[in-house]
């Protein structure tokens, strides 16, 4: 293992998937599977949602405290285009992010898994990554890179997926079970095959944990930075703008296009990981 | 032919001398120190001599830690002795582990969990540069070997201890190795699917002929499947008594063979080597006390 504080690698890594053999039976109606898992939550989202606008009007409750949830539907209907538009800006931020975050993190798993001595060197700065509260850079990185340019939100991105992606990958890569090298071993395949055959197989599920982990990330940082300044376009600077001019219907109707975004990204590497992991 | 009454100790049929290429496995002196703590030393084998004839069932017996599966990694040149020779079919071990002149079966079945249960059993043939519809064929034929050929696009997860057991042993046997290693492979099962395996893996040999160092602790077992029984003892770890037990061909063992007198008095000699004479004098014969 690396020489990471357990506190920095816990809130980084998730528990080992292998940890019980799972038995699937194959053609278990995926769609009622799927309403299953499903229904009750949205049921859920419905009564607290119709609740939240009973309270809110019969109590008569301000706007800048809690906006009622048909006041911010208007909103969302009024400004799409604009909510749209925000979503597009900070997905595309968070996107590129996730995606040199996790280049960057499992090119230098592989460095690492390979070569000792720049795991040493690697450790105590990736420990020292995973426990900075990454935001704090942005108004550093936005004088760096000019108040008008989205580099320095796309910079926080890439270090906040690049941690869990790295320790995912390189506990992944190390994670080849001694009977498999053995095995690989008797045949006489070559440390190419051994690569292909093996290990690559072997570590593929933990760095797509390392995405799912990473991409909630990336979303979240590259709407936080957009708090601390920079370009006056995307999610978390219209969600300041809004409240600013006290247009708080407005500001929820952009923080709903944030839980969107968010959902997406995780949905979707959500659904990558299980397929990566279907037979382990 | 009936079977015969095992021969406890006593050198059966004085094998023929032959030239070494015949012998499957020839270890001489073998030796296999490990380092342990603070400069300790664990001595798992020291002295062993053991030949396997060609085409011949051997088992190795004894308590654990006794060095059974250190011998068999040093057999199959995945670790090597500190001191001594080792010869399969008259090849040094790295030799002929690079040239594919033995099939592997370990405790864990070791499957590749992403690969069905035809990827793995053509793994080998795949490594070693075999074309698609050859080892199509070959595959299909050794999950009929195995009985598994309803399961082949099944993956490891989806089968019993037993069934990803049985993919093993089809996929050590993938190259026709003239000698198969297996260290405890029916260790993990219960004790019908242990003997089904049991007698299958008879039928197998008959049918492949192959020579087969067999690990196990389990004595009916030892005595079931074997030509030969060699028993381990640990501490240093070593061989202390080689047991002749042929029961008869294998392809004519049958479950009933279970029953027979001659496989309790294999089991009881057997015993007798591993405890001593009081001891096994004590147990009820034909009870397994593994
Ligand atoms: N890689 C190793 N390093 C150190 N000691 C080992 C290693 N492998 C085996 N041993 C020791 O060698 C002895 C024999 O082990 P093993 O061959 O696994 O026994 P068995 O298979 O008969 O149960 C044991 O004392 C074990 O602790
Ligand atoms: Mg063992």
């Amino acid at each position: 293992m690396t020489g990471l504080p357990d506190t920095a690698i816990a809130t980084q890594l998730t528990p080992p998937a292998t940890s019980e053999p799972r038995r699937r039976r194959t053609g278990d109606r995926p769609l009622r599977r799927f309403a299953r898992l499903v229904l009750p939550p949205v049921a859920l989202f419905i009564v607290l949602v119709l609740l939240a606008e009973l309270v809110v009007v019969s109590l008569g409750i301000p706007p800048f405290v809690l906006a009622s949830p048909s006041a911010i539907w208007t909103q969302l209907v009024q400004y799409a285009p604009q909510v749209l538009e925000a979503t597009l800006v900070t997905g595309f931020n968070a996107l590129v992010g996730l995606v040199i975050g996790a280049v960057v993190g499992v090119l230098l798993a592989i460095v690492a898994s390979l070569i000792r001595a720049i795991d040493g060197m690697l450790a105590p700065v990736v420990a020292a990554v995973a426990v900075v509260p990454i935001v704090a850079l942005a108004p550093v990185l936005y004088t760096m890179f000019g108040s008008t340019s989205e580099v320095a939100r796309i910079i926080i991105a890439s270090l906040a997926a690049f941690v869990p992606v790295f320790l995912n990958t390189l506990r992944g890569l190390r994670q080849v079970r001694p009977v498999h090298r053995d095995l690989m071993r008797s045949y006489a395949a070559t440390r190419s095959q051994e690569t292909r055959f093996v290990t690559i197989p072997s570590a593929l599920p933990h760095f797509f944990t390392g995405l799912r982990i990473a991409s909630s990330l990336a979303v979240i940082s590259a709407l936080v930075a957009e708090y601390f300044g920079g370009p006056r376009q995307g999610l978390g600077s219209a969600i300041t703008t809004a409240a600013a001019s006290s247009a708080y219907a407005r500001a929820w109707a952009f923080v709903v296009g944030a839980i969107l975004l968010g959902l997406l990204f995780f949905a979707l590497t959500s659904l990558i990981e299980r397929i990566a992991s279907r037979h382990r | 032919m009936s079977n015969p009454a095992p021969q406890p100790t006593a050198a059966a049929p004085e094998p023929t001398q032959v030239a070494d290429a015949t012998e499957a496995v020839v270890v001489r002196e073998v030796e296999r120190i490990f380092p342990g703590a603070k400069g300790a030393t664990v001595t798992a084998l020291t002295g062993i001599e053991l030949t396997v004839h060609g085409g011949e069932f051997v088992s190795l017996i004894g308590p654990s830690g006794c060095g059974k599966s250190t011998l068999l990694r040093l057999i199959a040149d995945l670790d090597e002795p500190t001191a001594g020779d080792i010869r399969v079919f008259g090849k040094t071990a790295r030799q002929a582990r690079v040239e594919q002149a033995y099939g592997i079966a370990f405790q864990q079945a070791g499957l590749l969990p992403w690969r069905s249960v035809a990827a793995n059993i053509e793994l080998p043939l795949q490594l070693h540069g075999m074309g698609a519809a050859d080892r199509r064929a070959r595959v299909a034929e050794l999950l009929d070997l195995v009985g598994l050929a309803d399961f082949a696009k099944h993956y490891p997860d989806q089968l019993s201890g037993g069934m990803q057991q049985r993919v093993a042993i089809a996929r050590s046997l993938a190259e026709r190795p003239r000698l198969l290693l297996m260290d405890e492979p029916f260790g993990a099962l219960d004790e019908m699917t242990r003997e089904r395996m049991q007698t299958e893996l008879l039928r197998i040999r008959a049918e492949t002929g192959a020579a087969v160092v067999f690990v196990t602790h389990s004595i009916p077992e030892a005595v079931y499947l074997s030509d030969r029984v060699v028993v381990m003892s640990p501490r240093p770890g070593r061989i202390t008594a080689e047991i002749d037990v042929r029961l008869g061909e294998a392809g004519e063992r049958g479950e009933d063979l279970r029953e027979d007198a001659a496989f309790f008095e294999g089991v009881t000699a057997v015993r007798e080597a591993l405890h001593g004479p009081a001891a096994a004098a004590a147990a009820p014969r034909g009870v397994d006390v593994r």
